[in-house]
């Protein structure tokens, strides 16, 4: 597996960009063939007895067995000396039939039985459910052929067998979507107004679920007309005289060796059918399917994309370990670009901790995952800036190194301990492998490291915890654990995303207090992401506010929380909850942060903030900084006495 | 894990029983005199009476069905007239076939349906995902049993690299390698469906469990993309791909019903076909009990395999 992260030296790769309009098209190009040819075909065996074509069923023995291309037999004869085109078309219109018709009826029973389940529950949900499962509990062509068994071979029989076995698809799907729209508010309204059980369930949940039995019946047809030819192949379909494909070529094998094209050409129209079919069906799954539209089943490549194009790289500051400077990063999503975030300067001293804080949304950590490349491709990339650790450009190094860094040097710690442990993987093999990919250490004293580091962020009976899989420890134990691993290689930088907004409030002031102590042990740096100012004075030196991608305050924690400068600021302090004072107003700020596909000219906040003045809504608003440490990004800063 | 299996085995046996009535009510509602069907139209009504007290066939349903689980518990699932030996015998001979057909099938469907979507899933929208998924959308459109028939007509007839049909050659063979050669052509026929189908699925599950928080934390931690992607997403993509796997094992033994017919396999497909022509219906009837009953044991197996990978669900 080579990473198809790249840096600026390297050419995009475009392979595994999101599904452009391109590739949709692509896609659909397929599924319009698929349907021409769907089309096509059935057309030619609806107009089969306008066609001039011969009769199918005349025997002539004295032309048995003519190749293809021969003269008045397009594609040749049978063993009796029948024309095959002819039978072939008309074939074709059987199978077409027998295939859409056991569709029709296992969709109408199907369908119905998954109604009345879904939407009656309780004992007759149980009975239907219950009978469907025995139902599928035979290997479906088995079940088929039992019930072939007992109605006696026939091309009907085979009709109804194949329908039967399908059954249960239908059931099951319907059910299912029944059940959810059972419950809505829609359908409480009909039972409220009197209507009756049945009135609901095909006035009002129908039409929601017809979409949903369609789209299985396009699924499943392909499969039916499959199944039926198959039935048909074995002798146990279509009784001579009749004939559909499957017939055709069970008749054709006995005579595989001498006359290969009277079975190779019904099983080619077979496959034509149903592969049109199928690529018609995929077409129009991708296109429907939200999933494929939002690019979630898009894969995220190993480290975030690096597209800086031309512009000069900023040198680094020469401050501190971490030395984040002007970083842009962006994603591409739908067409348009969201500069999520736009433009950061942050760095960070040994053993500091600096709290990065702003609503969701405001690109905060999005900020702390693009500096290890952690933020997924696509539809995510690094649109500009650097990220230096002790002096090296993060976003130049090879994905060698920056494995080696990750996890290494640098160490995360994320949100939701549950999401963000692997479920399938004891604790301990997850902190081992943390421990064993950076240090060459024998297993035992990989183990005892482990034991170490469990302790050390005080879990009870570290050694048999090891054993434990995440879901088996409580929310905070498991970020605990999470804390365990990411000083499993003494980390000189931890970024922390959130670290205790999982968590309850008791648990979350041991979390902070286990951290800030480790910190001063170890002089670790902290990138500390939250969006809670009383998280921020409980462990944070200093305080960079975030807005809209940007910046928007920095400063020393105290002197911020004292005299907040930029109105932003001032609104998320007044959020925190204060014990003791409970006349203190709790304001949520009114607004929403501003979508940063299209963000207005001048203040991002302008449009929420009571301060604002015409000249707030144009030209670039920099950071103006007071002293080393202190800075603003606002035209009426509020509280400036002190510090100007 | 233990008490596990065994309360899944215990579950398993309502299902079992349920198999055994669905099977038996199958074969009671056929339509007409199976005496008649027996001795012919010709037959005397006194020798039509006779077969039918010989058959238990003049007692209610439910007795019928008393006598004959009965009798399935001893072993006995009556005689194939058509035969002329114990049904249980022929079925367990047959069956023996049929299963190293279709596990062979199963196995290499997993297999390569695994590695096809894994490789599709990691090389998203890249030459070899258009390739992989074109190839599948061919895999599942095309008819098994035609399949079969060109395999012969190329490796068979024009190539002469494995034999048309049978399971071992009729003189001098006998032996595993000869039993491979015979097993080569209807195992491949038989897995491409099913490889397509584990194909897809897993190239979706991949798709979304590499977008899972833990993932990134793998990422975080430095792993190598390989161990990310097969420790760490596999693990997670194979449970929901086994049971998956475990539902493919029905299609496939049921697909083995053509590919036996079509490579002449002395497995219980091509017995059921033959069976169901000669209206020899106590042969049937074992042959799909014994193959249901299989079908079950399997998925059960699936279950606690999947309960294995997954510490949740146990």
């Amino acid at each position: 597996m080579t990473d198809t992260a790249h840096t600026t030296e390297v050419k995009p790769r475009r392979t595994s960009a999101r599904p452009g309009t391109l590739a949709l098209l692509l896609n659909n190009s397929l599924a319009t063939g698929g349907l021409f040819v769907l089309v096509a075909i059935c057309l030619i065996a609806l107009a089969a007895p306008l066609l001039p074509l011969a009769n199918p069923d005349v025997t002539a023995p004295a032309n048995r067995l003519l190749p293809v291309f021969s003269d008045g037999h397009l594609m040749g004869t049978d063993h009796l000396g029948r024309d095959l085109l002819s039978r072939l078309i008309w074939g074709t219109r059987v199978s077409l039939a027998v295939g859409l018709s056991a569709t029709f009826i296992a969709a109408f029973f199907g369908s119905l039985l998954g109604l009345v389940a879904g939407y009656a529950g309780g004992r007759v949900d149980t009975v239907i459910m219950r009978g469907i499962d025995m139902v599928m509990a035979f290997p479906y062509i088995l079940l088929a052929l039992a019930i072939v068994a007992v109605l006696g071979p026939g091309l009907l029989n085979a009709l109804y067998a194949i329908a039967l076995v399908n059954i249960p698809f239908f059931a099951r799907n319907i059910r299912g979507i029944t059940l959810g729209l059972s419950r809505r508010e829609f359908v409480d309204a009909a039972r409220l107004s009197g209507k009756s059980p049945a009135q609901i369930l095909f006035i009002e949940i129908l039409p929601n679920v017809l979409p949903v039995i369609v789209i299985t019946m396009s699924t499943t047809v392909g499969w039916m007309i499959l199944e039926t030819a198959g039935l048909s192949f074995l002798g146990l379909g279509a009784q001579p005289p009749q004939a559909d494909l499957g017939s055709m070529l069970g008749e054709g094998r006995k005579i595989l060796f001498t006359a290969p094209h009277v079975s190779v050409i019904p099983g080619l129209m077979i496959f034509a059918l149903v592969m049109s079919i199928n690529l018609f069906g995929d077409g129009v799954r991708d296109v429907l399917d939200p999933r494929l539209r939002a690019g979630s089943l898009t894969r995220p490549v190993a480290r975030t994309a690096v597209e800086r194009g031309d512009a000069p790289v900023p040198p680094p500051s020469g401050k501190g370990v971490l030395d984040v400077r002007d970083m842009r990063t962006e994603f591409e999503i739908g067409g348009s670009v969201y500069k999520a975030v736009g433009g950061v300067d942050l760095n960070l001293a040994e053993g500091e901790c600096l709290g990065i804080v702003g609503e969701s949304g405001s690109g905060k950590s999005v900020t702390a995952m693009s500096i290890m490349g952690l933020v997924p491709t696509p539809p995510g990339r690094i649109a500009g800036g650097a990220a230096y650790l002790d002096g090296e450009d993060l976003f130049a190094v090879s994905d060698r190194h920056i494995r080696k860094l990750r996890g290494g040097a640098v160490a995360y710690v994320f949100q939701d301990p549950l999401s963000t442990l692997h479920p399938l993987f004891t604790v301990g093999d997850q902190l081992k492998e943390a421990i064993g990919t950076h240090q060459p250490l024998s297993s035992a004293e990989v183990k005892k490291r482990a034991i170490e580091l469990l302790s050390l962020v005080r879990i009870p009976s570290p050694k048999e915890r090891l054993a434990a899989y995440p879901h088996e420890l409580s929310g905070g134990m498991r970020q605990r654990v999470c804390i365990a691993m990411a000083l499993a290689n003494d980390a000189k930088v931890l970024i922390a995303d959130e670290p205790t907004t999982a968590l309850d409030v008791t648990v979350q002031s041991q979390i902070l207090t286990l951290m800030n102590g480790l910190r001063r042990d170890r002089n670790a740096a902290i990138l500390f992401i939250t969006h809670d100012f009383g998280v921020v004075s409980a462990i944070c030196d200093r305080v960079a506010v975030m807005y809209a991608g940007r910046i928007v305050e920095t400063g020393r924690t105290d002197e911020v929380l004292a005299s907040p400068q930029h109105p932003y600021t001032a609104k998320l302090i007044e959020c925190v909850p204060v014990l003791g004072e409970p006349e203190r107003r709790l304001d949520a700020i009114e607004g929403r942060p501003p979508v940063v596909n299209n963000l207005p000219d001048g203040c991002a906040f302008a449009d929420r903030c009571p301060r604002a003045r015409p000249e707030c809504r144009s030209g670039d608003i920099a950071l103006v900084m007071s002293s080393e440490e202190r800075g603003v990004r606002c035209l009426y800063p509020l509280n400036t006495e002190g510090t100007a | 894990m233990a008490a596990y299996i065994v309360r899944r085995l215990l579950a398993a046996i309502p299902v079992l029983f349920g198999l055994t009535i669905i099977v038996f009510l199958i074969m009671a509602m056929i339509p007409g005199d199976p005496a008649t069907a027996i001795l012919g139209s010709y037959a005397t009504p006194e020798n039509v009476a006779k077969l039918n007290r010989d058959l238990g066939l003049d007692k209610t349903l439910f007795e019928q069905y008393v006598i004959w689980i009965g009798n399935l518990f001893q072993g006995d699932l009556g005689r194939s007239y058509t035969l002329n030996r114990p049904v249980l015998d022929e079925v367990l001979e047959r069956f023996s076939a049929t299963l190293i057909l279709a596990g062979t099938s199963l196995v290499l469907c997993s297999i390569f349906g695994l590695l096809a979507g894994i490789v599709s899933a990691v090389r998203q929208y890249g030459w070899a995902d258009k390739a992989i998924t074109l190839l599948v959308l061919i895999g599942i459109s095309t008819p098994s049993f035609w399949l079969g028939l060109i395999l012969i007509l190329i490796f068979a007839v024009n190539l002469r690299l494995f034999p048309a049909s049978g399971m071992y050659a009729i003189y001098g063979g006998g032996d595993l390698p000869d039993l491979i050669h015979h097993l080569t052509l209807p195992a491949l026929t038989l897995s491409v469906v099913a490889t397509g189908v584990i194909a897809r699925l897993t190239r979706t599950a991949m798709l979304e469990v590499l977008r899972q928080d833990y993932i990134r934390t793998a990422r975080a931690k430095g792993l190598s993309e390989r161990k990310v992607i097969y420790k760490h997403a596999f693990k997670s993509a194979l449970v929901g791909v086994v049971p998956v796997i475990g539902i493919q094992a029905g299609f496939v033994i049921g697909g083995a019903v053509y590919i036996e017919t079509v490579f002449q396999w002395p497995g219980i497909g091509s017995m059921l076909v033959t069976a169901i022509s000669t209206r020899d219906l106590l042969l049937v009837q074992g042959g799909v009990l014994v193959v249901a009953a299989a079908y079950v044991l399997f998925n059960l197996f699936a279950d606690v395999v999947q309960t294995l990978l997954d510490p949740r669900l146990r």
